[in-house]
């Protein structure tokens, strides 16, 4: 209806339509608190937006989907700024490496592939894991058992060399975790377009220890600046980050987000995160689908020296 | 420069014809309905009209043609642990981007195919040439598959087009442009052919360009990529702080 040109995916959409997606996946995050990348970028490649703009594009849509968030986090003073700085130095490093290698993977004609591979990876297990965690709540609340956590686990992680004080986390351990941890995620974002916060806050909580109370806004922080860094490196190098694209996302995403959270605080959770792990599941199942089924032109054409 | 670049072109193709046999300047004429086609946010592909008139008889042959600057891989796809992966590739180069042909009558039987060959009619005389690491069975797999996808992509255009002869003397055309139309100065040649040959030819440009905002933009991200991120970081950042103030709970 309403055509809407891309100027760097070099397509036309519907714009309702991309409002809808932004609105959609913005009232999931919203709902559960998630950012919501890792459902948005596969659900881009559906609609036929070339899977490197779907991840260049993203990774700029995540800084908007972060900022304000990072922002209250840091008016409650529940931001671990030395932890987040440490984060981010082998995340700036790490979302480096990640362009470096999509530009490689781009020159192989290979870099659809490994975008569509990743997150068949990605979704399959966090989807399994949200399952898994939901249907256990919902059975322990029918038992009427509730299973308590140790506050601070000592593991091999303690034992690293490059110890660091971090006074807000009240923690004193090898840089190494956190640096190695911000790296990892950073490529994430470069390659998939993800913030990476469903891997940043169980490993902050159950790797580095840090305290509930400021892993959220910590990896807000990371999560804001590292995609900050990504979008600035991918269109430095790969050319792959479309704002028009971006901006119609976040302006449906700050939408949705709203009532996403209204409805959030009045639902219980187990069931909504039921059925956020079959979304996820539903989607990883599509792309796999994609990989296996025997495509109807087995030939592709690109231009060398252009995306 | 892309003038200076037509004006070789027309030069040459004077040369050319100089070669050709005794037709006078006023047996074919030919123009067409536009020299600019502009891309705007809103474009769904277009027609463009090649009109003109002949003198004296025989078949009118319209080619809209514009070259590929970069080399092109075609790269096919193969099971590798059940999952289809790109696996063999080959490159080409001066590979034409959009090629559409038109004529009065089928091409075969217009002329010779030396002749068509020498004046780059039809979809096999292009002078497409493979990389040298490319061997000569993959080099017709390939070939034949570049030349598929273009057509399916409608810039080789399959439709038969032909050329209605108004009265033996006028002629006219509509070629097809699709959405995806690439960029660049295209030639418009029309040739009329007498008894096998190419008696006289007249060339138009064509400009196809990126036009208005988007053209802007995608300029901007080719040219100075590092500060097209820097703001759009910027605008992401104002978008979400925007957005939190607007629906902030009182």
């Amino acid at each position: 209806m309403f055509q809407i040109y891309l100027p760097i995916a070099e397509m036309s959409v519907d714009i309702f339509l991309l409002l809808g997606m932004g609105g959609a996946v913005g009232f999931l995050s919203g709902l559960f608190g998630v950012g919501g990348g890792f459902l948005m970028t596969p659900l881009l490649i559906f609609i036929g937006v070339p899977p490197p703009v779907a991840v260049g594009s993203e990774v700029n849509q995540v800084v908007a989907a972060s900022v304000s968030g990072f922002m209250a986090h840091w008016r409650r003073r529940q931001v671990d700024f030395k932890m987040g700085v440490v984060l981010l130095s082998g995340g700036t490093l790490g979302s480096a490496f990640g362009v470096w290698l999509f530009e490689i993977l781009r020159e192989l004609g290979q870099i659809n592939l490994v975008i569509s591979i990743s997150y068949v990876f990605m979704l399959g297990s966090i989807g399994t894991l949200m399952m898994m965690e939901s249907v256990r709540t919902i059975l322990r609340r029918r038992s009427g058992t509730t299973a308590r956590r140790k506050a601070h686990v000592h593991n091999w992680a303690h034992g690293l060399p490059f110890k660091m004080r971090f006074r807000t986390s009240r923690l004193y351990i090898s840089a190494i975790l956190p640096v190695g941890l911000g790296f990892f995620v950073g490529v994430l974002a470069s390659l998939m377009g993800v913030g990476g916060g469903f891997l940043l806050v169980p490993a902050m909580i159950y790797l580095l220890g840090m305290p509930v109370s400021v892993v959220i806004g910590t990896s807000l922080f990371q999560i804001t600046f590292v995609t900050a860094v990504a979008t600035i490196l991918h269109s430095a190098n790969t050319q792959t980050v479309d704002v028009v694209l971006a901006g119609l996302l976040t302006l449906g995403a700050v939408i949705g987000a709203q009532f996403g959270t209204r409805v959030g605080a009045e639902l219980r959770g187990e069931e909504l995160r039921g059925l956020l792990a079959l979304v996820v599941l539903g989607v990883c199942a599509t792309l796999l689908w994609r990989l296996i089924t025997e495509p109807s032109n087995l030939f592709s054409l690109s231009v060398v020296g252009l995306n | 420069m892309i003038r200076a670049h037509l004006a070789c072109m027309a030069i040459a193709l004077a040369v050319l014809s100089l070669g050709m046999r005794p037709a006078t300047a006023q047996d074919l004429i030919a123009d067409i309905s536009n020299h600019l086609i502009s891309i705007t946010s809103d474009f769904k592909g277009t027609e463009l009209l090649v009109f003109g008139a002949i003198e004296g008889g025989g078949d009118v042959v319209v080619v809209v043609s514009v070259q590929q600057r970069d080399n092109v891989i075609v790269r096919k796809k193969d099971r590798v642990f059940g999952i289809w992966v790109n696996a063999e590739s080959a490159e080409f180069s001066n590979v034409t981007a959009f090629y559409a042909v038109a004529a009065t009558s089928p091409l075969e039987e217009l002329a010779a195919p030396e002749q068509l060959r020498l004046y780059e009619i039809g979809l096999d005389a292009l002078r497409v040439e493979a990389e040298p690491d490319v061997d000569e069975a993959a080099k017709l797999e390939f070939l034949d598959a570049l030349i598929e996808l273009k057509q399916a992509n409608g810039l080789y255009p399959v439709a038969p087009l032909h050329i209605d002869l108004v009265g033996e003397r006028l002629f006219r055309v509509k070629i097809p442009f699709p959405a995806d139309v690439p960029v660049g100065s295209y030639l418009v040649q029309s040739f009329l052919i007498r008894d096998g040959q190419v008696v006289g030819a007249q060339t138009s440009p064509l400009v196809v360009s990126k036009g208005g905002f988007g053209a802007d933009l995608y300029e901007f991200a080719n040219e100075d990529g590092a500060l097209y991120g820097i703001l759009a970081v910027l605008g992401a950042v104002m978008a979400g702080l925007l957005g939190n103030l607007m629906f902030r709970r009182p």
